[in-house]
């Protein structure tokens, strides 16, 4: 009897790290950019291209930023939990075309609806490089004074707004 | 003529591929500076893809690594050092994005413990082997004690299959 104690403490112990790395998500890669300002960008609006807007112009709201494409398929997973998000007015939503076309953009909002106070066309990805971005959709919570507070990567559950989302925004605001 | 023929196929097979040269998204004026491109590659080779996680940036095809390839590229060119660009990625990515983790205080268990399992398993074994030495020594030394290696019930034993007759041996 005692000499199974040790092989089986041994599995046990085997089980539980694996149970555990079950539930992790290895796409998530913590952000470095946590608490750090968030990477300055001048891009033109999807909506109207002659205007640009940079990230001075965005200063002094708590605002989302969502990295998107009409190619990302996840994208329209979580299209209508932003779409809600935004009905309730509790924090602006920028869009970051993310190597896109930006007909095709246009279209996927008129399709989907658009959740966006406005989108900015980053057509050749460089901002998205900037701010870390891997895999779309990732989004990014900004204070007042620029600093990004939190990140999501993948698509945005109604859990995510529930439990992280509105909570931050609430404090950040507060 | 072998040759001739072989050196015909290439160029015919070059000749085919010539279209899809013109699809591929890398950045063509970079072949022409190997010294540029060496770069690119060793870099690309310390560094992780983030998409296709357990490939380095060198091995990759995803998209991000085709940019961040010509991101390296473009950031050699502007002289940039390897340091800068590393840091520069790491910046962005954080240290996932180093294919080599570097050693710190929440990575000493992923770079110590391969050793620390190692001394583990040696010591079990050391104390295993030692104790097994003792089990026999104690054992030879009851036996010692009591006159002989074997017990009576084994001479006998060994003394009656010595004495069987040879016929029954071999069925």
């Amino acid at each position: 009897m005692k000499k199974y104690f040790l092989p089986l403490a041994v599995l046990v112990v085997v089980v539980g790290f694996l149970g555990f790395g079950l539930k992790l998500d290895p796409r998530e890669v913590p952000s470095p950019l946590i608490g750090k300002a968030a990477p300055p960008f001048s891009l033109p609006v999807l909506q109207e291209p002659a205007k640009t807007v940079s990230n001075t112009d965005l200063k002094g709201q708590v605002w989302l930023l969502n990295v998107w494409a009409s190619w990302c398929v996840s994208c329209r997973e979580e299209h209508p939990v932003l779409v809600e998000l935004s009905k309730q007015n509790v924090v602006p939503i920028i869009g970051l075309n993310y190597k896109d076309q930006s007909d095709d953009a246009r279209a996927w909002l008129k399709q989907f609806g658009n959740p966006y106070v406005m989108s900015l066309v980053d057509a050749k990805g460089n901002i998205g490089i900037d701010y870390g971005v891997y895999g779309v959709p990732e989004t990014y919570l900004i204070d007042r004074d620029g600093v990004i507070r939190y990140k999501k990567i993948g698509p945005v559950t109604p859990d995510t707004v529930r439990e992280k989302i509105l909570p931050l925004v609430k404090q950040l605001k507060g | 003529m072998r040759s001739a023929l072989a050196a015909a196929l290439a160029a015919l097979a070059l000749a085919a591929t010539a279209p899809l040269h013109a699809q591929m998204r890398e950045a063509p004026p970079l072949a022409k500076d190997p010294a540029v491109e060496a770069r690119v590659m060793h870099l690309a080779s310390v560094l992780r893809c983030l998409v296709c996680q357990n490939q380095t940036l060198a091995d990759s095809n995803a998209e991000l690594a085709v940019d961040l390839r010509n991101q390296l590229r473009a950031q050699i060119k502007a002289g940039r050092s390897d340091a800068q660009i590393i840091d520069y990625l790491v910046a962005r990515y954080g240290d996932f994005v180093l294919y080599r983790p570097p050693v710190k205080t929440t990575t000493v268990l992923l770079w110590a413990g391969p050793f620390v399992l190692l001394v583990a398993g040696l010591l079990g074994l050391a104390l295993t082997l030692r104790r097994r030495a003792r089990v026999q020594a104690a054992q030879t030394a009851q036996n010692a004690a009591h006159g002989s290696t074997v017990d009576a019930a084994s001479r006998a034993r060994a003394k009656a299959l010595l004495d069987e007759p040879d016929g029954a041996k071999g069925a």
